[in-house]
């Protein structure tokens, strides 16, 4: 994979009137990887995807999104990048078939329509008018419409929100497959198990800035984190240790024992403590 | 699939299947023209108003209005001129906002789509839809209320010029006044009053020139009177132009009138059109 930045983003700013969305944000996408934008509502997360997809204006910074100026979309810029807008805009007289088959035409390189129907998932729903697909089948057909120009550069804000367990996995697939054909890809999220099953690296938005951009497992130096070791001592009282050499502990405590030692667990800290923890911090 | 294929990668001549400009007009106004026919509401109001008018009408004056010309000559081109309007400025300035509202603009805004394709797209709706409207409204006025058509090619061609001018006036200041409402519902409570005002003041539910007289030079400012006006050139003998206001039909000034509004409604588009709410920032 060549190294080139599918995006460039240096001291990003936005505000709306006085609420400060984006407070200088500086950010690097590469091609071929996955990123992850994590945060809480209002972190700045949509209106800095948005800016980046070349729907906001912003007040200052300099972005640069497949080599152009996403302030500036042209046709051609366009039909490299493929979106999946948070607010779902639907075509209630139209069917599933006939909105893709549509949108197909707007590309120079679009997917089979066929195709792309059976990959998300809707191919029992081909026919159906939209407005009698559940919430979960039209964030599908959102995506459907944002890969159907077969782009280089995939924005998906919050795609999952509404999914059920099993088509939030099928998704995750998906999302895998399109990666691994090479194509960027940049999603929005406040589930944390999503940022970790599919993203190379992540990076926390909170109160308008990045906090931590780094690869999922190591966020907030989670590796060399202190382990936490609990057990229970023979009278049943709960102990607690940290320790940065889980396994000499629990080695000492197995010969104290004469054997197993009693409620034995040895834990590290979870993304979700890493993360509850940045963005308490941030606050 | 395309898994094995780098989306970045050139393609082959097979895919590049995207139809030309010409060919994406008209897509976009054949899905355009399908959603409205799909939707109820649509085809109820907007096509079947003017002919439930007409039959109202008719039913309740059966006079003439002098020189054995009857009344339905006379309020045909009401009928005529508000389908037209309804089908382009009320039908625009309603759907509109609840598209923008939905979030389908923005879509249309994410794709390469060139903006005008949309545009087109809404124009081509309008006119397939006003013709089919036109054609029905005049069908119904002929079958059951012995409308006299046109007879001959030059009352033709001014119906034709008038109507496609008013329609054009009417679909730009359909899309400008779009931009007022807010929201999806506030569509039609912006443009009905509009509408219905403008029908009371132009001539076409009460024989024009006996509005009083200030009514009548504020309808001039609008395009409704001027459609009218152009209309009952065609509809009503030639002699019936000294009853007009201003001594003759004036085709020459329903030309310019409806021009400049055409011109207004442009200005007013490129400056004001929004493909997001202002929510959406």
């Amino acid at each position: 994979m060549d190294d080139e930045l599918a995006i460039s983003v240096r001291g990003l700013r936005k505000a709306y009137g006085d609420n400060v969305a984006v407070a200088g944000v500086d950010l690097d996408v590469h091609r071929g990887e996955v990123f992850a934008l994590l945060g809480p509502n209002g972190a700045g997360k949509t209106t800095t995807v948005e800016i980046l997809e070349g729907y906001r204006r912003r007040d200052a910074g300099e972005v640069t999104v497949l080599g152009a100026d996403p302030a500036h979309p042209d046709a051609g810029w366009r039909s490299r990048v493929g979106i999946v807008l948070q607010g779902t805009g639907e075509f209630d007289e139209l069917t599933v078939a006939e909105v893709i088959r549509h949108f197909s035409g707007f590309y120079p390189d679009a997917d089979d329509p066929d195709k792309v129907i059976e990959r998300v998932g809707l191919a029992g729903k081909a026919k159906a008018r939209t407005h009698t697909l559940s919430g979960g089948q039209k964030r599908r057909l959102d995506v459907a419409l944002g890969i159907i120009g077969r782009p280089e550069l995939l924005f998906l804000d919050e795609p999952t929100t509404g999914f059920d367990p099993e088509a939030r996995r099928e998704f995750w697939e998906l999302i895998r497959d399109l990666a691994a054909a090479g194509t960027t890809i940049v999603l929005t999220t406040h589930y944390l198990d999503e940022a970790e099953a599919l993203a190379d690296r992540v990076g926390v938005i909170t109160g308008g800035r990045l906090v931590e951009v780094s690869a999922p497992n190591r966020l907030g130096n989670r590796q060399e984190a202190l382990a936490t070791v609990s057990w229970r001592t023979p009278d049943g009282t709960p102990e607690l240790a940290q320790t940065a050499t889980p396994t000499a502990l629990v080695a000492d405590l197995a010969v104290r024992y004469g054997g197993e030692v009693p409620g034995l667990t040895v834990t590290r800290p979870t993304l979700e403590d890493v993360y509850l923890t940045m963005i308490g911090h941030a606050r | 699939m395309t898994t094995t294929t780098k989306p970045a990668t050139p393609v082959a001549a097979t895919r590049g299947r995207r139809p030309g400009a010409g060919g994406l007009a008209l897509r976009q106004g054949r899905l355009e023209i399908t959603q409205f026919l799909r939707s109820r509401e649509s085809v109820v109001f907007t096509m079947g108003f003017p002919i439930i008018m007409i039959l109202i009408f008719a039913s309740i004056f059966h006079g003439t209005i002098g020189g054995g010309v009857k009344f339905t000559q006379y309020f045909i081109t009401g009928m005529i001129a508000t389908g037209l309007m309804t089908v382009s400025f009320q039908n625009l300035g309603i759907w509109i906002p609840i598209e923008r509202d939905r979030g389908v603009l923005k879509r249309y805004r994410g794709t390469p789509m060139p903006k005008w394709v949309w545009f087109a797209g809404k124009v081509i709706m309008v006119v397939a839809i006003g013709i089919a409207e036109t054609a029905l409204l005049l069908a119904v006025a002929v079958a059951l209320f012995d409308l006299d058509l046109p007879g001959t090619a030059g009352k033709w061609f001014t119906f034709g010029w008038v109507a496609v001018l008013g329609v054009t006036a009417c679909t730009l200041c359909g899309i400008a006044i779009s931009s007022l409402a807010r929201t999806a519902r506030s569509g039609s409570a912006v443009v009905t009053p509009v509408a219905l005002v403008l029908q009371f003041i132009s001539g076409v539910f009460f024989v024009f020139t006996d509005l009083p007289t200030w009514m009548q030079q504020v309808a001039a400012l609008f395009p409704l009177k001027w459609m009218c006006q152009g209309l009952r050139s065609v509809f009503l003998p030639s002699s019936f132009g000294a009853q007009e206001p201003g001594g003759s039909f004036e085709l020459g000034r329903v030309a310019v009138v409806l021009a400049l509004w055409c011109v207004i409604g442009v200005v007013l588009c490129l400056t004001t059109f929004r493909w997001t709410t202002k929510r959406d920032g």
